[in-house]
């Protein structure tokens, strides 16, 4: 359990001002790892998605993936940064059981993407994130430590080592100090981490999922007294799951080290755990004597010199800024702040997009992705993308409707028809002869004879008691099977009992 | 003894494709004569007999269906025990390997079995190729034919000392520094160090990765030639690897003319620390090489003489990195692992009782080389002299179309005595390591018997990059000139007893 003291949060933003930092590791979604061919995909048995390379053996050669240079530069450019000319991978050496060669192929003083910015909003003012840079570099193995209570290496018996996720392409994106965010550094920090999650997704280049593992972040933050232009003693906090812990943790460092350094104290350069289940940080490894990695270009690869004009063509493919774009749908779909909110929550937004884009009304293809067809995949346990049915045909069954083709019922058999592989709107419509009746000779026998055997209510309804009307129209609806207009066969005996 | 194995390679591929032999019968006799020798010689640590015999009667089954076969088909040859080769052991002479069976074959390996060579087996070498005499092998030292007392060279001297004893009439070895042409030079054979990227490093087990070259071994030089046709060429699998196809090496190889050709003997290479009967086996060359029509002019390469002290800065540095994966974690010896030593204390106990003396001076300089605040000093200083050895060369190539100096500054040393002085050990490398700094082709071809010692003196050639038939028509017309002088190959020179 923590000891730490804290300082409360008001009481340290008026005598500091807090610096931060923030160090994200994006795993690629690349179909094989960095250096050689083996699969990424996750979750696969232990070491079956390995290979001479990516195990290091004495001999093998590195060759770089083509595409994880691609997704590099593409997130470089999406965060306005310069792509180098020239660049070298380097090797940053030291031992560990999970680094199959004992170094890691990285990138050192030579980043293929640098010098960039990004902008955040929170509470409507914004904020510019500087980004240092952006380089490629391969992930480690796994190590899974047995036979003790915690999981961690302390108290372990013995440990297994998964090379699956070794030599998976990662993108290691580090932002300059971000100075002037004051009490909002927490929210900052969340807001931009944030931002790069939605961008990388927009992107297409990672899953960017913090819970497993493939977008992660290290958050340094350090207090710097009013009024000095002096730099603290930062401390880096490691375990950030979610968005939630960053803004927690970095919350939690700054009445911890406010407390260290009111007290006369001194704050310890040191890498720190983020404990989920207290709510606190807990100190690591010492960094006073920073690790000497004995840094050198990597000799097995020749550099990279990514050509201007394939740049270009990158810088041609990274799409809109998600925020931005999203408060552009807001406006021209005509939503309200809390329908936006609620299709982001369930990934609806670029369904609704392809929807609407297929001739649907934005409402319209709202209620069907929010309603009936999120609740179908709830009941499945699958996303809203995991549902067999595109945006086309949504547009398609909202057709039928507006050309009173099919009743809001109707359309909900289609609708369970196309999610069941059964063809197009149209195809099932003709297949199952869904389609309403609306043809008035064909209703009319059927309309006659339901006023014919019920002249009870016939009769209320010609006294004026025209609510008695959904009773007859009951009547002839169950006489039809469903399949006929509602709207059409109240029209129509209205207009006979006023005969 | 069968006389078959005195015969050169390119003879003994034409009796079998016109079938006065069998490849069964050529192999038999190359065990048969290992078997007689390795007492003696210990070129090899590893024979692959049953392999080797198995092959011979495919390759001969081959031949019999009519097949279209390669110009090396059929012939016998021994690899460096630092290529890998699944199916057999690979050890790089050093106990830290005992026992890995790689699960894959280095390139130039499977060249050879798609050629259909014969490999017989892995050959001595100093550990991890770091050394000059084989003495730093784990496994005992190897004997030069020549002189059982003494050094065959190395780091490749098994490689060299199987050819002069006729153990197998090609091998295939590796030069960082000098490792193929300076134990040619003492052995009285030759040896190639390839332009740099000509052929694949995959599989070759790093020492240095951007010094390491493979290269081929042979009692004379269009066996060298055939060989280097079959090993090289471009390998997606090594990134260094040059992606365009060499100069024709074989037609200069058979040209045995050298009229015209405009030849720089390198003037910092000669004097002091230079044996008299090296330095006059190698001036006669030059004469020799002048009356067959060739221009000699001195040139000065200023920088040549710094390419030592550079060379043992760069490459333990390199060492130290691509040695750091011997760990013990996942292949090879396992030292201390009794279950209360952490993952740590193991590799440090494996490390240390599988690597030998030179291995670990190599790697703690390396180390030493790397570390922060020494980086620009020493790697970041040895690679300005590496610029400026480059310059030399090009400035060179000018002037001339060759370089020339002798391959080593003395004879085949005793065993045993330059092993404590590993300054004397390294000055061996003095001539040759100029051309693993470039990049540049360079080979070492016999000029005759030292008339100090009567043993082999070694005469380097070294051309630009990418004109790896230039050492060859050098070392033809050089051949044709001696080889009228002796009265045949060098070897018929050799003591009885030696044959």
């Amino acid at each position: 359990m923590t000891q730490d003291q804290l300082m409360d949060y008001t009481q340290v933003m008026e005598r500091f001002d807090p610096v931060i930092g923030l160090e994200v590791h994006v795993e690629l979604n690349t179909v094989s790892k960095m250096f050689c061919s083996c699969s990424t995909a996750f979750g696969a048995p232990p070491n079956t998605q390995t290979c001479p390379v990516c195990l290091g053996l004495p001999g093998s050669l590195p060759v770089v993936n083509a595409k994880a240079v691609e997704s590099a530069i593409r997130i470089g450019l999406a965060l306005n940064c310069s792509i180098a000319t020239w660049c070298r991978f380097a090797r940053k050496n030291y031992f560990y059981p999970d680094m199959t060669k004992d170094f890691q192929i990285s990138q050192y003083d030579e980043p293929l993407c640098f010098d960039g910015e990004v902008e955040v909003e929170v509470d409507d003012r914004p904020y510019t994130i500087p980004i240092e840079r952006a380089h490629m570099e391969e992930d480690a193995g796994k190590s899974v430590h047995m036979g003790g209570t915690t999981g961690r290496i302390q108290d372990a018996a013995y440990s297994l080592l998964d090379y699956n996720r070794a030599g998976v392409p990662l993108i290691e994106i580090v932002t300059k100090p971000v100075y002037g965010t004051g009490a909002e550094a927490p929210e900052v920090a969340r807001a931009y981490v944030s931002f790069l999650r939605d961008m990388i997704r927009a992107l297409g280049v990672s899953d960017v999922r913090m819970e497993q593992g493939s977008l992660r972040c290290d958050a340094n933050i350090s207090l710097m007294p009013k009024g000095s232009h002096t730099l603290g003693t930062r401390t880096e906090t490691k375990n950030l799951n979610s968005l939630r812990s960053i803004e927690k943790a970095l919350r939690y460092e700054i009445g911890r080290q406010g407390a260290v350094l009111a007290a006369g104290g001194t704050v310890k350069q040191e890498t720190r755990h983020w404990r989920e289940d207290g709510e606190y940080t807990w100190p690591g490894r010492s960094k006073e004597q920073a690790e000497d990695y004995r840094y050198f270009p990597e000799p097995d690869l020749v550099p990279i010199a990514p050509g201007r004009d394939w740049v270009e063509q990158l810088r041609a493919t990274i799409p809109e800024v998600p925020a931005v774009r999203l408060a552009r749908l807001r406006e021209t779909w005509g939503f309200s702040p809390m329908e936006l909110r609620d299709a982001v929550a369930a990934e609806a937004v670029d369904l609704i997009e392809s929807t609407v884009a297929a001739g649907c009304a934005p409402q319209a293809a709202r209620k069907w992705w929010m309603t009936e067809l999120l609740r179908r995949a709830n009941a499945d346990n699958l996303s809203l993308d995991q549902l067999t049915i595109t945006g086309l045909q949504v547009a398609q069954v909202q057709g039928l409707i507006d050309q009173g083709v099919l009743s809001d019922k109707l359309a909900r058999q289609v609708m369970d028809a196309v999610l069941a592989g059964e063809g197009s709107p149209e195809e099932i419509v003709a297949v199952r002869g869904l389609s309403l009746v609306s043809d008035s000779a064909a209703l009319h026998d059927v309309v006659a004879a339901v006023i014919a055997d019920n002249p009870d209510v016939a009769a209320k309804i010609r006294d004026g008691k025209v609510q008695a009307v959904g009773a007859l129209i009951g009547a002839v609806m169950s006489k039809m099977s469903g399949k006929a207009d509602a709207a059409k066969v109240r029209e129509m005996l209205m207009s006979m009992l006023s005969e | 003894m069968s006389t078959l194995i005195h015969e050169s390679a390119h003879r003994l591929a034409e009796m079998m494709a016109v079938g006065d032999i069998t490849c069964e019968e050529v192999t038999r006799a190359h065990l048969e004569r290992i078997t007689e020798a390795e007492d003696q010689i210990h070129a090899f640590l590893y024979v692959d007999a049953d392999r080797a015999m198995d092959t011979s009667r495919r390759v001969d089954a081959k031949r019999r269906s009519g097949e279209p076969m390669g110009p090396l088909a059929g012939v016998p040859i021994g690899v460096k025990d630092v290529f890998t080769y699944a199916g057999a052991p690979t050890t790089c002479a050093s106990k830290i390997l005992e026992g890995w069976h790689p699960p894959y074959t280095a390139t130039v390996v499977q060249r050879m079995i798609d050629a259909d060579m014969v490999i017989v087996g892995k050959t001595n070498m100093d550990e991890f190729a770091m050394g000059s005499s084989t003495e730093n092998s784990a496994y005992g030292p190897t004997h030069n034919p020549w002189a059982l007392d003494r050094i065959p060279g190395g780091s490749g001297g098994g490689s060299a000392a199987a050819l002069a004893g006729f153990e197998v009439p090609l091998s295939v070895g590796s030069d960082t520094g000098g490792s193929i042409r300076q134990p040619a030079a003492v052995t009285g054979t030759v040896g190639v160090k390839p332009t740099y990227g000509s052929s694949s490093r995959y599989g070759l087990v790093a020492m240095a990765s951007s010094l390491d070259q493979p290269g081929p071994c042979a009692r004379n030089v269009l066996d060298a030639a055939l060989l280097h046709q079959v090993m090289s060429g471009h390998d997606p699998k090594d990134s260094t690897s040059i992606d365009a196809s060499g100069p024709d090496v074989v037609t200069a190889a058979r040209s045995r003319d050298v009229t015209g050709m405009k030849i720089g003997v390198v003037k910092e290479f000669g004097g002091e620390g230079y044996a008299p009967g090296v330095e006059r086996s190698f001036r006669e060359a030059v004469a020799g090489l002048a009356s067959a029509g060739a221009e000699i002019v001195e040139v000065s390469c200023p920088h040549f003489p710094a390419a030592l002290g550079a060379y043992y800065l760069i490459m333990p540095s390199e060492v130290s990195s691509n040695l750091a994966r011997f760990d013990a974690m996942r292949y090879g010896l396992r030292v201390g692992d009794d279950g209360t030593t952490s993952a740590e204390q193991v590799m440090r106990l494996s490390r240390g009782a599988g690597f030998g003396a030179e291995v670990k001076r190599r790697i703690i300089l390396g180390t030493y080389a790397l570390s922060s605040g020494y980086y620009d000093a020493y790697y970041g200083s040895a690679q300005k002299v590496r610029t400026l050895v480059i310059q030399d060369f090009s400035n060179a190539f000018c002037q001339v179309d060759v370089l020339v100096s002798p391959t080593t500054p003395t004879t085949a040393f005793k065993l045993g005595e330059r092993i404590d002085d590993p300054m004397a050990m390294y000055k061996a490398d003095l001539c040759t390591i100029p051309s693993n700094l470039a990049g540049n082709v360079s080979a070492s071809f016999p000029a005759g018997l030292s008339a100090e010692d009567g043993l082999p003196v070694g005469f380097q050639v070294m051309a630009p990059p990418m004109r790896d038939d230039l050492v060859y028509r050098v070392g033809s017309g050089l051949e044709a000139l001696l080889e009228d002088r002796w009265g045949g190959p060098l070897w018929t020179l050799m003591k009885e007893e030696g044959r």
